[in-house]
């Protein structure tokens, strides 16, 4: 087992408040950071230490923050985004809740860095018992001078508030969330110009995942060098992992990046196997929204390598033979699970999700809805299969937003690595609609 | 000034202009169509989707291409860009592909529908959609909804450009209708049966490029195409009183803003012009109104008639007719 970095202490009773979070190392990153180190210098430390984006994209945060415009007399702002809802994710409101006071730690040392004296955390509106632990730390943390007008007396100013969204899962893409956070109707923008130059209130903004910010700290602490060392290749530092699905241990794990895919899944310090001794049948590594993968190629790439929990090699084989890590969703099938029906119910999520800005997506993930739910209740036809992969397509790249191919790679990956189990559908209505049916052709063949 | 490349054809223009006024600049068949974008509303665009194109290098400074197709609406042109439309394979495709999506929840009732003839919809599918349709699930529908005693709404047929969102954010002192909802169920409204009452609603019916905001005035009064448009004005204290009027015989059937080859307004009007004012009389007549878009209003109305064809050869040339020339 690997080094905790953010899920050191999260089991420790009583660190949601101030006086035990500080009597287990506590905001010591805020005092060494505005006393001894300037912001240039802090960014310098994230861009060392390969810190990448940890709510799905990976884009290095180091490089994120040096893209921010600085322009005189213009506030600039940093937001964390604690939109959580992707089906599957979970990490984010685990840590929110545990360890409130490890998120704030992290804003203040990176609005500094930022130069930024009014910062946000935008999050999930069905999280307000979390609001309000957060909201609970925050008026501890003004209370002990770490917030608020001269911060730790270095002159650093910093007031930080916590905004509830509406319980749209499209807030969670950094442009609606900025117009949601604004008070407007939360449409994504389009782009140019990107957040970095004019974001929030038509200012310079940079927006985080919680789980990026919250690993800022220990790279302060204990230098961006250090922290490159964990990891593998520019994958580097921790992830935490929200496992869920047909596993023995469903729950959320810190991990080094570079743990191999299958001892992730069968060891018992994580996941412990699949449910039951079941098979495995198909695993989506990054949340709902990554292609996903069938058992023989989640744990060994196409060219025979074993698969590692980074973002390079569970993206090897680009979207013909891998997937992504996204923002480490790590959902299991077992054998009995049917790929229609989930895929079914991915398209029904993002049907509903979608903000209705944009034609390809507004119309495309209902059409693609509404075909899967007719293969799905046995009314299928054998062209449907081809329609879908077309549909998927049209959507795909087209959009203001990542949320279009959101939309379309659950689809067509399913359909790319399950199509026999589509096809099975729609030959055969009567088996496939009776209460437990599944396809199993497939693992059959995969065992021979 | 920046030169760029657009099919093949260079053309320079003003730094910061979009790729889609460039190609407007050169016009004809290779200006990408735009059914969300209004050069009037600041803002507009980038939602609808068919005018993306492939910018296939990126500036003179940064050749590399751009990834994705570009909506050409709200991109600008950098120096040194090349970009492709009607020359390039993926971007009819995807062009087809988002006609496709924006009929298959419309109700395709042209024939019941008064945008019929001046649709920039019916256009677009003519010219960039397949004929066949692969949708067989039910279509979205909503009820009309009654925006006062001017406006009809119809939602069914709404393509949600946001068009009518900016022109009353834009024009008007306060907007009372805007988008609820999301995804597919998005739809514009009043959120309350609101009215929508000031001197410059009847804009939104100009700017919508498809039947679904139209004019109680002129409803199923008559066909646009049997209507003849003539350029008018008059002295209106609250706009320009530049119009055009659709009449019948000496009937004013419908005004309407003076729009150009790309259905944008050139000037916004009063509600009193468009509604109030429908007797010849209350208008000096300029002429006629050349309407150059490709819809069938314009068919067969301002060609001159092909004349002097010698189909009898030899006819004294007291039988040759003098036409005015262009």
């Amino acid at each position: 087992m690997g080094i905790k970095i953010l899920t050191e202490h999260i089991n420790v009773p009583g660190i949601e408040t101030l006086e035990m979070y500080r009597k287990h190392g506590g905001y010591r990153s805020v005092e060494k950071a505005l006393k001894t180190m300037t912001p240039d210098e802090v960014v310098e430390e994230v861009k060392t230490s390969g810190l990448r984006g940890r709510g799905g994209a990976g884009f290095p945060a180091g490089m994120k923050w040096s893209f921010l415009a600085k322009p005189e007399g213009v506030p600039r702002y940093l937001v964390c985004n604690a939109d959580e809802s992707e089906p599957g994710t979970f990490k984010d409101r685990v840590f929110m809740e545990k360890n409130p006071h490890a998120l704030i730690e992290g804003m203040i040392t990176s609005s500094y860095a930022l130069g930024a004296n009014t910062s946000y955390i935008y999050i999930r509106g069905e999280l307000l018992f979390v609001l309000r632990i957060l909201e609970k730390a925050i008026a501890e943390a003004y209370a002990a001078g770490l917030l608020g007008k001269n911060i730790l007396g270095s002159g650093y100013d910093l007031d930080l508030h916590v905004a509830p969204g509406g319980g749209a899962y499209i807030c969670g893409e950094e442009t609606a969330l900025l117009e949601s956070l604004e008070g407007k109707r939360g449409n994504p923008r389009n782009k140019p110009p990107f957040p970095a130059v004019k974001g929030l209130f038509q200012s310079p903004t940079v927006v985080n995942n919680v789980e990026t910010i919250a690993s800022v700290p220990w790279i302060v602490n204990n230098t961006g060098a250090e922290y490159a060392k964990i990891g593998i290749g520019r994958s580097t530092g921790t992830k935490l992992i929200s496992a869920s699905g047909n596993i023995n241990r469903p729950g959320v794990y810190e991990i080094d990046l570079g743990v191999p895919v299958e001892e992730f899944i069968y060891s018992d310090e994580y996941c412990g196997g699949i449910w039951k001794g079941k098979q495995l049948k198909a695993v989506v590594p990054g949340g709902s929204s990554v292609p996903i993968l069938p058992a023989e190629l989640i744990l060994k790439t196409a060219a025979g390598e074993q698969r590692l929990m980074t973002y390079e090699s569970l993206s090897d084989g680009g979207f013909v033979s891998g997937s992504m890590l996204g923002s480490g969703a790590f959902i299991v099938f077992d054998e009995d699970q049917c790929i229609v029906r989930n895929t079914w119910n991915y398209a029904r999520f993002y049907h509903h999700e979608s903000c209705g800005q944009c034609s390809p997506c507004r119309e495309g993930t209902g059409w693609m809805e509404r075909v899967l739910h007719r293969i799905e209740h046995g009314h299928g036809h054998q062209q449907d299969i081809d329609l879908l992969v077309s549909v998927a397509k049209q959507i795909e790249g087209n959009t203001i937003c990542p949320l279009g191919d959101a939309a379309a790679w659950p689809v067509a990956s399913a359909i790319r690595h399950f199509r026999e189990e589509f096809e099975w559908h729609i030959k055969h209505p009567q088996e496939a609609t009776a209460p437990g049916a599944v396809y199993r052709g497939q693992l059959a063949a995969a065992t021979v | 000034m920046a030169k760029i490349t657009f099919d093949g054809i260079e053309v320079e223009v003003e730094d910061g202009t979009t790729i889609l006024q460039a190609a407007r600049k050169i016009g004809g068949d290779v200006v990408p169509p735009a059914m969300c974008f209004y050069t009037p509303l600041k803002g507009s665009g980038g939602k609808c989707r068919v005018c993306l194109v492939k910018v296939t290098q990126g500036s003179a400074r940064d050749p590399r291409p751009m990834p994705k197709l570009v909506a050409s609406c709200i991109t600008p042109v950098q120096d040194g860009m090349v970009v492709e439309n009607t020359t390039n394979e993926d971007v009819l495709n995807a062009r087809k592909g988002i006609v496709e999506m924006l009929l298959i929840n419309h109700p395709l009732d042209c024939p019941i529908c008064d945008q019929a003839g001046e649709c920039d919809l019916q256009n677009l599918s003519y010219e960039h959609g397949v004929s066949a349709t692969r949708y067989e699930e039910p279509r979205r529908t909503f009820d009309k909804i009654d925006l006062g005693p001017y406006i009809q709404l119809h939602m069914t047929r709404c393509i949600l450009c946001y068009r009518c969102v900016y022109t009353a954010d834009q024009i008007t002192d306060k907007r009372v209708h805007g988008v609820l909802g999301r995804g597919d169920a998005a739809e514009i409204g009043t959120y309350i049966e609101n009215v929508i009452d000031n001197d410059f609603s009847g804009n939104v019916i100009d700017v919508c490029p498809v039947g679904a905001l139209t004019d109680k005035t002129w409803r199923f009064k008559n066909r646009v195409w049997f209507t003849k448009p003539l350029n008018a004005h008059r002295d209106c204290p609250t706009c320009s009183g530049k119009v055009t009027l659709w009449s019948r015989g000496d009937q004013v059937l419908r005004v309407t803003a003076r729009k150009d080859e790309y259905a944008e307004v050139e000037e916004f009007i009063c509600n009193t012009c468009r509604f109030d004012k429908k007797e010849v009389s209350d208008w000096t007549i300029e002429g006629p109104r050349n309407i150059d878009r490709g819809s069938v209003i314009s068919a067969n109305h301002y060609e001159l008639p092909v004349i002097n064809v010698p189909i009898v050869p030899n006819l004294p040339k007291s039988t040759v007719k003098k036409m005015p020339t262009e």
